[in-house]
């Protein structure tokens, strides 16, 4: 098939380490984004008109450019009001920011499907309005974002193939080497789409081990209901 | 008998256009259990969370154990340490189980160590009936034991009044009798509650006064004997007799 399997024999030092720095990117991009995207939806949901204005900014710009757009801004543009960044900051950054404000919508769907209601009820015994979010809307809301949410990992996997374009020696990067050192895009690049492949399977694994880990019987009845 | 220990003077509140209730005046005396009954939309639900501050009144004050807690430096969480509430949808913490729903405000908000939590909080459930179902989450519990953990969640509070916003309104019939039965203990008990309910049966039996309420004022207040056998007003009258059509046939079956 187009010499696949020589091509795995062959290069499989240089196709492990480019998807030892995709997956890099991918958690590193998962984990910034998670935090941004944690702080943006509370601060669109329960912030006051500052911090609502400042979430929905961040998410509509970010969310409204192309990815490749914003890398090419961090690590093209920013030299120009001096200051530089490399490659793999770019990268990470922009594929932070990005995630982050998809993350921030999911995130924000399910804060407000947890609803005011949990809120008063934390209220009622004398709670804070920021101890009743940690305590009583953020484990609920978390969890009812995981099915959702779950799209993300997969997307963002896919998204850092863009950051070849900045020579970030990642997966797609090295099937572009690949490619050119054998004459042969076809199985170069139908190498990396397995790879690429094997990946989304084992986070799609992982992602349905993790939802049902943190389950709470009865809980996603509740949650359809409300 | 000492001052009252919760005071309600004048109370109004208002969204935009709507009164809600205007003027509302009421005495709670320790121990005491009174029952607020009125048709729907008369600003009975309302005028439980104003109390428990979770709405703002406009005007008017509110008085627990003789401190103002509308004035502008009391601490709403503070107040609302001491005012337990019990929902009509219960409104359990859905990710925790039982024991950790009534635990929950023991250690995040009066910060007791976790053994002394636990073991008050397993006290409250035992109150309601409920020790057999700690390790129960919300979604595997039945509605009338939901609300029996929701009214053990207050209780745990140590609360100088408890509110009950129409307890058993969401409960299917065979249900409603388990939480009216635990409502009764408590009262037994001399909680002193504060009760808005549909539940002739219950007010009759157990309230000490009933409190009739329509379109946002109080109409008419009194013992469960006078107010069913003697009301002052024709409207009290027209809606005693209209609900214990609906309601009240078993009681008058007894």
């Amino acid at each position: 098939m187009s010499g696949v399997l020589e091509l795995f024999a062959r290069f499989w030092p240089q196709l492990l380490q480019g998807a030892g720095i995709t997956l890099l990117l991918t958690v590193e991009g998962l984990a910034a984004g998670l935090a941004l995207g944690l702080l943006t939806a509370l601060g669109r949901v329960y912030g006051n008109r500052f911090w609502r204005g400042l979430a929905i900014g961040y998410v509509e710009i970010f969310r409204g450019t192309p990815l490749l757009v914003q890398l090419f801004l961090l690590y093209y543009g920013l030299p120009g009001l001096g200051i530089t960044l490399s490659r793999e900051w770019s990268a990470f950054l922009a594929l932070g920011l990005n995630s982050g404000a998809y993350q921030a919508e999911y995130l924000r769907g399910s804060l407000l499907a947890i609803g005011s209601s949990q809120m008063m009820a934390g209220r009622a015994i004398g709670m804070s309005k920021w101890q009743t979010i940690r305590e009583i809307i953020l484990p609920q809301a978390l969890r009812l974002a995981i099915p959702a949410w779950a799209n993300e990992p997969v997307s963002l996997l896919k998204s850092t193939a863009v950051v070849f374009l900045i020579a970030v020696p990642e997966l797609m990067a090295q099937g572009k080497i690949i490619a050119a050192r054998t004459y042969n895009p076809i199985g170069a690049y139908i190498t990396v789409a397995i790879v690429y492949l094997a990946i989304v399977y084992l986070l799609d694994a992982f992602l349905k081990w993790a939802e049902v880990r943190v389950k709470i019987p009865g809980f996603e009845a509740e949650g359809k209901k409300a | 008998m000492d001052s009252p220990i919760l005071q309600a003077k004048n109370l109004t509140k208002i969204y935009g256009q709507n009164v809600i209730f205007q003027d509302i005046s009421l005495d709670v005396n320790r121990g005491e259990t009174i029952v607020v009954i009125g048709p729907s939309g008369t600003g009975k639900s309302t005028l439980l969370r104003c109390i428990n501050l979770l709405t703002p009144i406009n005007s008017g004050q509110i008085f627990l154990n003789g401190k103002e807690i509308t004035a502008p430096e009391a601490s709403e969480d503070k107040v609302r340490q001491q005012v337990g509430m019990v929902f009509q949808n219960f409104l359990l913490f859905n990710h925790l189980t039982a024991l950790d729903n009534v635990m929950i405000g023991l250690s995040k908000v009066k910060k007791l160590p976790k053994a002394q939590a636990r073991e008050k909080a397993l006290y409250e459930l035992n109150r309601v009936g409920l020790s057999d179902r700690a390790d129960h989450y919300p979604g595997q519990l039945s509605g009338g034991q939901q609300q029996r953990v929701g009214i053990a969640r207050a209780l745990a509070m140590d609360p100088s009044v408890m509110l009950f916003d129409e307890p058993t309104s969401a409960l299917d019939p065979e249900l409603i009798g388990e939480v009216l039965g635990v409502m009764e203990i408590l009262a037994r008990e001399h909680m002193t509650m504060l009760v808005v309910t549909h539940e002739m049966g219950f007010a009759r039996e157990v309230a000490n006064r009933i409190v009739f309420m329509e379109k946002g004022s109080i109409v008419e207040q009194g013992s469960p004997n006078d107010l069913f056998y003697h009301p002052q007003h024709e409207r009290t009258r027209e809606f005693l007799w209209k609900i214990t059509e609906l309601y009240g046939k078993k009681d008058e079956e007894e």
